[in-house]
């Protein structure tokens, strides 16, 4: 069962960890997640579709040099990268040779498992129980921040009750401030910008102390795409994280990477560099909707540490989904 | 990370000098690293596996004598067939005998197309002088429409909009009849992003290019693109049957294998890079240079060519008179290190130097220490400048007071510049110093 929105956040009067009672049981909270998964399983169509390297049950039949080649392959072809794809398919290996597993089911589930483990992480949930709650989103160029802000925006606002304000940070690229003032009207929520060309850390200053004045729940902003090899720009960033402290000391309480799941094995550096540079909290992992299996995750969970939080599967305000771990494993072995 | 294959396949291949001949046990052992190599630059494992068996094919039985050592000699063959493979000498867009000539930008989102839009815009108005519309067609991202209209402005292209409520193909083919009407020699249709498996939006831009009959249509593909680079370009060849493709944030250090799947799936050249966030970073493609970047062999070409731009040749031959009559003073010196500077931050010089990505791994050059240099000699008087050695105790005072510096920074200054101008005076006279030695020396 793919997490729920209460699943992901951190909310006062909720025990961090603990189940939901809400979510467990109200029937209309059921039936709103069938229709979440209609959604996820329409978009996640396409995807299927277009597959050409898929892992099937019948692949472990025959244990052979062949077998374990082929699901290198596919791990490889779903960009999870050879190191990490080295590492997994050789303990399946082990396992399958020493006899403790057997069968393709098993085996298949057993892959699953393995994979799920490395992206699964107790650190993957994000704590709004700070008054506001800062949210700060970075990343390259043509990743999907703004447009991920706007979906979680709405998401804070339609399915948690809060209120938030979106700070227009990405002063930089032509149409920046207009792109999230549009989404923060069809989010409906409140919207910080500073004047033509301004210092995208007064921005984010101003979008605090708006927050802090009329008591908004969160306050997310946003910010330029920029390479994490541009040293000027990665500076910019940490002045923008620095100025929200000047506020609230302990803010931004969340640091989100987007990344791009057709990202190949480069996503490592840019996760390195940005951590280095402004502390990454959790990762969005973005247009998942396509044939992209977003492996890189992976990796990046592996050797940093660093959790996925949030998957973007479409272009729809409501096409932003807390990451799941097992689900994701599976779509990238292709079990249903 | 850079240039780790040549030394694994030294490493590898190390005892292969004596015998004289590639064995088959040692071209297969190459081949591992070389498989890693590409996959880790992104090449899609089908490319990488047809590519590692036409290497093999080549490599088994070369000899192993002349310049180079085996893990040279294996690198040189897979450089060789890499850039083969990449197409020929850099290609251009094709202009229509009757203008204007259309031109139609496609691909997913976030993979530059409005950017590269105006960047093609401006191109093919410096290089070659034509008159250039830009249309907005992408009326589904919110406010892409007001980002065209800034940067082809920027670029100096008449930008053709009607909005975010008309349909994209109806805009199109509006801009292409006023375009035609104005008398434009090129017109560039930017369209929204879509996904390859979006069936409603294909067929949208199938309608477009039905709609205006482009000359060219340009893929957009994002240099940091992993395996799927092979799915997004099969489906956009095979619904707007693109002629050519344009690489875009290749400034990154992404190895950029994408290129290397989408020209073996396609057969498509790649025609253009795109290089910064500024309108002006933006080039002719160059498969050998793609080729060398994807080993990891550094970008030699690029900083060679970068050089010969920003290079002024009538000073150059002014400094080799001075240099020859020992008249380089700190003036001239200053001079060189603005030169330099202008071919771009240091730290990206370094980046296309082969072998230095490995010394320097890490090294973060100053840009300031410039401009204390600079401070330095900006401090002191002409004379000085020609004259350094007449700067002691009061005369080093005021200058590292007029700097804002110290005066041993002043002194350190003045001794690397007497240091350099012996090795220019020998380099001058014909005589080639021992460069080694003399940068020990320094430190």
């Amino acid at each position: 069962m793919a997490r729920d929105w209460r699943d992901l956040f951190i909310v006062d009067g909720a025990l961090p960890g603990g189940p939901d009672p809400i979510s467990e049981a109200a029937p209309e909270t059921q039936e709103r997640r069938r229709g979440m998964f209609r959604r996820l399983r329409e978009n996640l169509r396409k995807t299927r579709q277009a597959l050409t390297s898929e892992i099937q049950a019948t692949l472990f039949e025959d244990l052979s040099e062949e077998t374990w080649e082929r699901l290198e392959e596919a791990l490889i072809y779903a960009d999870v990268g050879a190191g990490t794809t080295a590492r997994v398919v050789g303990e399946l290996e082990r396992e399958a040779t020493a006899g403790s597993i057997t069968g393709g089911e098993a085996l298949t589930e057993r892959l699953t498992e393995l994979l799920a483990d490395i992206a699964r992480s107790d650190d993957d949930r994000i704590d709004l129980r700070p008054h506001p709650a800062v949210i700060l989103v970075a990343g390259v160029n043509g990743t999907g921040k703004t447009t991920t802000i706007g979906k979680l925006a709405w998401h804070l606002r339609n399915e948690l009750d809060k209120t938030v304000i979106v700070a227009a940070g990405d002063t930089f690229r032509a149409a920046g401030v207009e792109q999230l003032e549009l989404w923060a009207q069809r989010a409906g929520v409140g919207f910080v910008k500073g004047p033509p060309d301004a210092d995208p850390g007064a921005v984010a200053y101003d979008a605090v102390a708006a927050g802090l004045r009329d008591g908004a729940d969160v306050v997310i902003v946003d910010t330029a795409g920029r390479l994490h090899t541009q040293d000027d720009l990665m500076a910019e960033l940490a002045k923008v994280k620095r100025v929200i402290a000047k506020q609230i000391p302990d803010a931004p309480h969340e640091t989100l990477l987007t990344v791009d799941a057709t990202t190949g094995q480069n996503g490592l550096r840019q996760a390195r560099l940005f951590s280095e540079v402004v502390d990454v909290s959790g990762l969005v992992l973005t247009k998942l909707d396509g044939t992209a299996k977003g492996g890189i995750v992976l990796a990046i969970a592996h050797e940093l540490g660093i959790p996925v939080k949030l998957i973007g599967i479409g272009e729809q305000l409501e096409d932003l989904r807390p990451f799941d771990a097992t689900d994701f494993a599976r779509a990238l072995v292709g079990a249903n | 990370m850079f240039d780790s294959l040549a030394e694994k396949l030294q490493a590898t291949l190390s005892d292969v000098r004596g015998r004289g001949t590639l064995t088959e046990d040692d071209v297969n052992a190459a081949m591992r690293e070389i498989r890693l190599a590409l996959l880790e630059a992104d090449v899609n494992f089908k490319v990488v596996k047809s590519f590692t068996s036409a290497v093999k094919e080549r490599a088994l039985g070369a000899d192993v004598i002349g310049k180079l050592n085996p893990g040279q000699q294996v690198v040189k063959i897979v450089s060789d067939e890499l850039t083969e493979l990449m197409g020929g000498a850099a290609g251009d867009i094709s202009f229509s005998s009757r203008p204007p000539t259309v031109v139609l930008m496609a691909g997913l989102q976030g993979s530059g197309k409005t950017t590269a839009t105006a960047k093609l815009a401006r191109y093919l108005r410096e290089q070659h002088g034509s008159s250039v519309a830009v249309a907005a067609c992408d009326v589904y991202r919110p406010a892409a429409v007001d980002q065209l209209i800034k940067v082809g402005h920027q670029a100096g292209a008449t930008v053709y909009e009607q909005g975010t409520d008309q349909d994209p193909v109806k805009i199109a083919a509006w801009a292409r009849d006023r375009a035609q009407t104005e008398g434009k020699d090129v017109l560039i249709i930017d369209t929204s992003g879509r996904l390859h498996v979006d069936q409603e939006l294909m067929a949208e831009l199938a309608n477009i290019k039905k709609a205006v009959k482009p000359h060219d249509v340009l893929l957009v593909v994002d240099a940091m693109t992993g395996q799927d680079a092979v799915n997004v370009a099969e489906q956009f060849a095979e619904v707007v049957q693109f002629d050519g493709v344009v690489m875009t944030k290749l400034d990154g250090d992404a190895r950029g294998g994408a290129a290397l799947s989408v020209k073996a799936i396609t057969g498509k050249p790649i025609l253009f890079a795109s290089t910064g966030e500024k309108l002006d970073q933006f080039e002719r493609f160059h498969p050998d240079r793609m080729a060398q970047r994807i080993l990891g062999m550094g970008d030699m070409m690029t900083l060679i060519e970068k050089a010969e731009s920003a290079y002024d040749e009538e000073r150059a031959a002014e400094l080799e008179r001075k240099l020859r009559k020992s008249e380089f003073g700190l003036d001239d010196f200053l001079e060189q290190m603005r030169q330099i500077r202008r071919l771009g931050p240091l730290q990206s010089l370094i980046g296309m130097i082969p072998g230095m990505g490995k010394e320097l791994r890490g090294v973060k050059v100053d840009e300031r220490e410039f401009d204390r240099i600079q401070a330095i000699i900006l401090s002191m008087t002409p004379q000085e400048r020609r004259h350094p050695e007449l700067i002691k105790g009061s005369r080093r005072l005021r200058i590292a007071k007029g700097s804002g510096t110290n005066v041993q920074a002043v002194k350190q200054l003045i001794k690397q510049f007497e240091q350099m101008r012996k090795v220019m005076r020998s380099v001058a006279q014909g005589r080639m110093p021992d460069l080694g030695a003399l940068m020990r020396q320094a430190r």
